[in-house]
């Protein structure tokens, strides 16, 4: 009944030309069913009174890592869930490559996915664990194997599921995602728990399995990560959509930029920079923080009243600091403010 | 087996390649139950207390023979005596039924599974017939096995019985039957209440409080012997006596509720969120 290793793998060959060659051509007819794609329209979901996810609607895109951001609450988790089909929309719809996820034959080859890391009974090994999930769309015990190999479970692999590590947890959540060498990944806060190395190791596999051409939804509440591993931005807050861009454009346009400037003669340049679009601050002698003016012009102006300029820095708003920017409205709790160690309100 | 709703052509033909279907995920429930610990314990303490009870019941009857009066003799049943053990070991098996569906919403492995087979139904059949063939056949050979040890203990006192025995036959493979239907019962309510306490809190209550508490209505008011345990226990009686169904009668009504829950658990998995 179970197709033989070997053909399975002849398949997968098959399968990476076949996409290779849909991949050649730019991805034009959204909605195409051979491409894997995620599509929400209006998307929404309502437990009793609260609303989790209301109105949103995004596209997915193979051949990069999509980042799905927000703070805790945001329904991430929700609309990850209602991609899956475990969840039903109160109303709106999703398409995983075409389709309503449950119609799929072999879900498991069209999307992987890892939801919270501990979708896994705690009494069964991690062998098991996958080796049921694997037969019930006829992945060969060979397919098991392999994937225990890529994420590093194999010392473990006997074990009780309940004695992992929180990172072993995730690995084997990835493991089980990437079973049926799917064409779409789906990964709610994959980093969660992990160490440094860890953290190294599946931004790698994310960027490769993306490059691969695969369609790569990554879950995350932290920013700084993200703008290391995706490409592109989906960010939630109150289960709406707030933005949908490129990790580049997002922080160009969440916040202004500052230019660092040090000299000896920090207020008489000050005085030369004052004008009506632009702030100086100081918060040390010698250091200014100007916004308003681009570095080239600042530079200029020193020239021109002969400054000597010891430092002359744009300054990227850090990718946090846009992150809380945009979402400052949608956090579901809030702490106030903490001074940060410089002594500003952060 | 249990049989496959109605759905479109592909997945009821011969297996394609890499598609969900009823026999693979059969597969999938099997090595779930086997690859679990609590499955190997639970059936071990259902075995045991079926067979141990039996000869303890045995024993002690062979012990108490020649002191009982006439109408106890009458009414002695050396085949009934010997599979009574099914009352202990009902429990057993009604919580490793609850459990092989609470345990998954328990740990969280209820998303995986209804990822791997978003259609869900044939997660619940797959469930149900694999528990209900386990359980047939562990209880069944535990039956037998208590019914033989019984009546070699029974023989000392030449009250033991054979299987050709008017009833003996009826009563031994009934407690294999009664057993598993309790099991399948589980696995639907497990499925309907989702969580362990719940759902072994119930199970509990229909088959074991509910005949106590209709105890104290009117006799004449008949609703005792349509409860679920005593309509399915009737298989097991070994006298035909009033406020009793008839045998098949009374295990065609247990199995009558097993079906409705059953229905009642399909329509709520395929239904609610995971």
């Amino acid at each position: 009944m179970q197709p033989g290793a070997r053909e399975f793998r002849l398949w997968v060959i098959v399968r990476a030309l076949v996409g290779g060659l849909a991949l050649g051509h730019p991805p034009i007819a959204a909605g195409h069913e051979d491409l894997p794609m995620i599509e929400a329209h209006a998307l929404t979901k309502r437990y009793g009174e609260r609303t989790a996810v209301e109105d949103l609607s995004f596209t997915v895109r193979p051949g990069a890592v999509t980042g799905f951001l927000g703070p805790n609450g945001a329904g991430k988790s929700t609309t990850m869930r209602m991609i899956l089909g475990l969840d039903a929309p109160s109303a709106g719809r999703v398409t995983v490559n075409g389709r309503h996820y449950a119609d799929h034959r072999a879900p498991l080859h069209e999307v992987g996915a890892m939801l919270e890391a501990r979708a896994i009974h705690t009494g069964r090994s991690a062998y098991h664990h996958l080796l049921a999930l694997a037969v019930t769309t006829g992945i060969p015990r060979g397919r098991v194997d392999e994937v225990i190999d890529l994420v590093g479970l194999r010392e473990v692999a006997r074990k009780r599921a309940g004695g992992f590590s929180l990172g072993m947890g995730q690995r084997l959540g990835i493991a089980s995602a990437l079973l049926g060498d799917p064409a779409t990944l789906l990964l709610d806060e994959p980093v969660n728990g992990l160490g440094p190395e860890g953290i190294l190791w599946i931004r790698n596999l994310l960027r490769s399995l993306a490059a691969e051409g695969r369609t790569v939804l990554v879950s995350s509440h932290l920013m700084s990560e993200m703008a290391l591993t995706a490409e592109h931005l989906i960010v939630i807050g109150r289960g709406r959509l707030i933005a949908d861009t490129s990790v580049a454009e997002f922080v160009r346009g969440a916040a202004g930029t500052s230019v660092r400037v040090r000299t000896d003669d920090a207020e008489r340049l000050r005085r030369l920079l004052a004008g009506p679009e632009v702030t100086v601050a100081s918060e040390a002698a010698g250091v200014l923080e100007v916004t308003g003016l681009t570095s080239d012009r600042i530079g200029r102006i020193a020239a021109d009243h002969a400054i000597a300029l010891a430092e002359l820095t744009p300054q990227q708003a850090s990718l946090e600091q846009a992150f809380m920017e945009l979402t400052r409205d949608a956090v579901e709790y809030q702490a106030p403010p903490v001074a940060d160690h410089e002594g500003r309100a952060a | 087996m249990t049989t496959l709703p109605a759905r479109p052509a592909a997945a009821s033909g011969p297996a394609v390649r890499g598609h969900v279907t009823q026999l693979r995920v059969l597969h999938s429930e099997w090595i779930k139950l086997r690859t679990l610990r609590s499955t190997l314990v639970t059936l071990t303490a259902a075995v045991v207390v079926m067979i141990g009870l039996g000869l303890l019941f045995c024993a002690v009857s062979a012990n108490r023979w020649p002191h009982m009066d006439r109408g106890e003799q009458l009414r002695f049943s050396a085949a009934g005596v010997s599979v009574r053990g099914f009352l202990l070991a009902q429990l057993a098996v009604a919580v490793l039924g609850v459990l092989v569906v609470s345990g998954e919403y328990a740990t969280g492995m209820i998303r995986a599974t209804l990822s791997a087979v978003p259609r869900r139904l044939p997660v619940l059949w797959a469930k149900a017939a694999v528990y209900t063939a386990v359980t047939f056949l562990a209880m069944t050979t535990a039956s037998l096995v208590a019914f033989l040890a019984g009546q070699a203990i029974l023989s000392s006192q030449h009250i033991g019985t054979s299987l050709g025995a008017p009833g003996a036959a009826r009563m031994v493979f009934g407690a294999g039957l009664y057993l598993t239907v309790v099991g399948l019962l589980s696995v639907a309510l497990g499925t309907l209440i989702r969580s362990t306490a719940g759902g072994i809190a119930t199970v509990f209550g229909l088959l074991m409080v509910l005949p106590l508490l209709t105890e104290a209505l009117p006799t004449t008011w008949s609703i005792s012997e349509y409860l679920p345990s005593n309509a399915g226990q009737a298989l097991l009686a070994a006298h035909r006596e009033p406020h009793i169904l008839a045998p098949w009668t009374g295990f065609a009504v247990f199995c009558l509720y097993t079906v409705v829950a059953l229905a009642a658990a399909a329509a709520a998995l395929k239904r609610r969120d995971a």
